[in-house]
């Protein structure tokens, strides 16, 4: 603690306050909240994550007035064996500020968001009693991404790690026992299952990363770890790096353990934009970033995690553009760009990827967030004409069977997330539209939008080392800007293709206004970082946690090449989608020319069928082989019931049964009885009942005494 | 004055012939009377004794004696007329329900 002695360390004393705030609020709810009213249980979750945003602001400013150095308060001692000492220290520096910044800053949005969204939500699917259970596991989660990105050490990372995945887990599975956007309620919870295990894999990665660490630093805790990098062997460090990337992939969803975060979508919407979209997935890339010591100094390792993170941005980029849930379209372009933001820390540019971290998480959070809205939107047009239907057939009941029978079907396979589903929702929601717009230019990198700088300045550095990771990348920008395009056609222009589009309803203010917030620091996120000279905020502010980093310029090559393909990438979604809007039931423009390449963006490369096939199914055969043959036949029928059953009925048939038990014991006692009983008779006879002869027996017992006391 | 021999052998008659009774007879009643039989024996052979070392302590035992044999009489008494209430009859060989 001398280092934090030293200088001034303003409200440090509030770091614990980050992680104690968000779990007053779920405490709060999850004991009085059975009596609180939807609104107040969500203000008491929004306050109680608003509340730890201004902490993390107050840390920010005392960071930065202590000129960047790195601030330290020790709550606890934790763990004290041996040579191990760890104590439950917070790290407050400039770059956990910056993700505490994010997380609370975002989530509290999202937080606000919730109340409106879930609402509906519960209400749509009939389970009103959830709302709570809702806001506590969102309290719960900005608790553990606090913990994670405010440990002072690896362990206390992994806790934050594995506790984000623990509330990724809960929130995916949801409505795990529910039906919900024509998906039954089986594949939310295998959704669920499928993002934890897989999690788990990488996780292991991650724990191996961790005992090699230990066994070769000694230590878990950053400084300690960073200090002896050069006395360690690079093999050393690459197995370490290397392991930790397959943590990275699982987290942070990179190829090949991206699978997860697709089916994630299957939670409610508030959990796409904040779990997996802005915080929870940028886990790993925060990992590299807070590794930067240990990965700077193994170029192998650098190369490694750049390509994994480039072929994630391109190859996620694909699929998203042969997509037609709203969502899954968003999902996978979480995946490419969060392949942009590794691919940039793979690098070794640090700040790019943070920069980008930041606002995609504005511009992602914000997408997703409108999506939803448009989801709701298409909620309330589909309830709405439920009803109206519902009236008609009370009213008139001149319908005929065959429209009677189309309506019901018509019920079941309604699918609010399905972009076909939608169209012309511009003049029914346009709020949404707006926001929706600006996110999309954002992502898709036009200037000024945040996306464009933070992009821009990863493809700048791509360009200097890395030229296969730069044409990689810029690829995956135009995919990007197309798959965006296409979105953005199929749902908010043309007709609508569905009644419940045509009658869809504006979002309310609770909803629409975090996202005009989100909306507006998409648009001006850009200002953090901007590449001219004076305006390298971000680069300094990190530069104090991870070294002098080089500040990029713009360079107008580079810049050019991406805005060109980008609005080229629009123009050709315009002409594909825009020109003529999609007609109801009609097929994707694409798949003619296409064909078969379009029917494998459609079913995602056929990823899920492969690891079925190589991994699942064998791994199910195995495992039927050891329950049937190894566990059932062989341990069961033959160990248990013939061997060890066996002998021990034989032993105790015959050996104790026959001889012991009832050859000696049994035996015995009755023979006992037998002597009790014969005897018995024989006494019995001389009590025959005749007074006399008892008086006879006395008058002879007399006889007797006094002949033997007289003659004695 | 007659020796105390004689008394004691008129005693060692008496219960001699009370003992026969009880043995031989099955009349409750009879019974009955052969017990008082050997109970006044005993007496007469008490007191004569008594009167032979010159002490009332004998005589005065005697007295508590009559008087138990006395509610003796009454119980036993009242148990034969129970007895003839239900068996109807006073026959010892017929009460026998004890026989084991």
């Amino acid at each position: 603690m001398l280092l934090s002695e030293s200088v001034n360390t303003g409200f440090l004393f509030l770091a614990p306050w980050l992680v104690f705030f968000p779990v007053i609020g779920l405490l709060i709810n999850m004991i009085f909240g059975r009596r609180f009213s939807e609104n107040m249980i969500g203000a008491v979750a929004s306050l109680a994550s608003g509340a730890a945003f201004v902490v993390s602001v107050l840390l920010a400013w005392s960071v930065s007035a202590s000129n960047g150095e790195m601030l330290r308060w020790k709550l606890a001692e934790w763990i004290h064996i041996g040579t191990l000492n760890l104590d439950w220290t917070f790290r407050v520096d400039s770059l956990s500020a910056t993700m505490m910044l994010v997380v609370s800053g975002v989530g509290t949005l999202i937080h606000i968001y919730a109340i409106g969204y879930m609402h509906e939500d519960v209400r749509f699917k009939n389970d009103v009693g959830r709302f709570r259970r809702f806001f506590i596991f969102l309290n719960l989660f900005i608790a553990m991404m606090m913990i994670l990105v405010s440990g002072d050490s690896y362990l206390m990372l992994f806790v934050g790690w594995e506790g984000v995945g623990l509330c990724s887990f809960l929130l995916i599975g949801f409505w795990y026992e529910m039906d919900t956007l024509a998906r039954p309620s089986w594949a939310n919870s295998n959704a669920a299952k499928k993002a934890f295990i897989t999690n788990r894999v990488g996780d292991f990665g991650f724990l191996i990363a961790g005992f090699i660490m230990f066994y070769a630093f000694g230590s878990f805790q950053f400084d300690e770890v960073f200090k002896q990098v050069h006395a360690i062997a690079p093999a050393t460090i690459v197995a370490i790096t290397l392991f930790m990337l397959v943590g990275v992939a699982g987290k942070s969803a990179q190829l090949p353990l991206y699978v997860w975060l697709p089916d994630a979508m299957a939670g409610p919407t508030p959990v796409s934009a904040l779990i997996h979209a802005a915080t929870m997935v940028t886990a790993g890339v925060y990992l590299v970033t807070r590794s930067a010591p240990l990965y700077s100094s193994v170029p192998e390792a650098q190369t490694i995690v750049a390509t994994v993170g480039a072929l994630t941005a391109l190859f996620a980029a694909t699929i998203a553009a042969g997509q037609y849930d709203i969502k899954k379209v968003l999902a996978y372009s979480t995946i490419s760009q969060l392949g942009f933001m590794v691919a940039a820390v793979g690098m070794g540019a640090y700040v790019a990827g943070m920069f980008h971290l930041i606002t995609h998480a504005f511009f992602k959070a914000l997408l997703f967030l409108s999506a939803g809205s448009v989801i709701l939107g298409l909620e309330r047009g589909h309830h709405h004409l439920a009803h109206a239907h519902h009236d008609d057939h009370g009213k008139g009941k001149k319908k005929n069977k065959k429209e009677e029978h189309h309506e019901e079907e018509h019920h079941e396979v309604f699918d609010p997330g399905d972009m076909r589903n939608m169209g012309g929702l511009r003049k029914t929601m346009p709020v949404t539209f707006w926001l929706y717009m600006i996110g999309t230019l954002a992502l898709a990198g036009i200037v000024p939008f945040a996306g464009f700088w933070s992009k821009d300045e990863i493809l700048l550095d791509a360009s200097k080392n890395f030229p296969f990771v730069y044409w990689l990348l810029t690829i995956a920008a135009f995919f990007t800007a197309f798959y965006m395009g296409r979105q953005i056609w199929m749902v908010f222009f043309g007709e609508a293709r569905h009644e419940a589009a045509a009658h869809a309803e504006e979002s309310p203010r609770v909803m629409t206004v975090p996202l005009m917030v989100l909306a507006a620091l998409s648009l001006l996120g850009g200002a953090l970082n901007l590449p001219f000279e004076g305006f390298h905020n971000l680069t300094n502010w990190l530069g104090h946690t991870l070294g002098e980093v080089e500040a990029s310029l713009l360079n107008l090559q580079v810049a050019g090449i991406s805005t060109v393909l980008a609005l080229l990438a629009i123009y050709f979604s315009w002409l594909i989608y825009g020109r003529n809007p999609l007609k109801a039931g009609q097929i994707d423009p694409l798949k003619k020319p296409l064909g078969l390449i379009f029917t494998g963006m459609e079913n995602k490369w056929y990823v899920d069928e492969i690891y079925q096939f190589i991994i699942l199914t064998p791994y199910t055969k195995i495992s039927y082989f050891l329950a049937d043959v190894i566990d059932w036949q062989f341990w069961h029928d033959f160990v248990h019931e013939t061997v060890i059953a066996g002998t021990y009925n034989w032993v105790s048939n015959i050996a104790l049964n026959d001889y012991a038990d009832q050859k000696g014991i049994d035996a015995f006692a009755n023979w006992l009885g037998d002597v009790t009983q014969s005897f018995s008779a024989t006494l019995r006879k001389v009590q025959n009942g005749f007074v006399r002869s008892y008086a006879l027996s006395v008058l002879l017992g007399v006889v007797l005494i006094l002949g033997y006391l007289i003659l004695k | 004055m007659v020796p105390v021999d004689y008394y004691i052998i008129l005693s060692a008659i008496l219960f001699t012939i009370g003992v026969t009774g009880v043995l031989i007879r099955r009349n409750a009643l009879i019974i009955f009377m052969s017990i008082e039989l050997m109970l006044n024996s005993s007496n007469l052979a008490i007191v004569a004794f008594s009167s032979a070392i010159k002490s009332f302590s004998g005589q005065i035992f005697v007295f508590f004696v009559i008087a138990v044999a006395a509610a003796e009489v009454a119980v036993g008494l009242a148990l034969i007329v129970e007895i003839f209430k239900s068996k109807h009859s006073i026959d010892v060989d017929q009460i026998s329900s004890l026989k084991g």
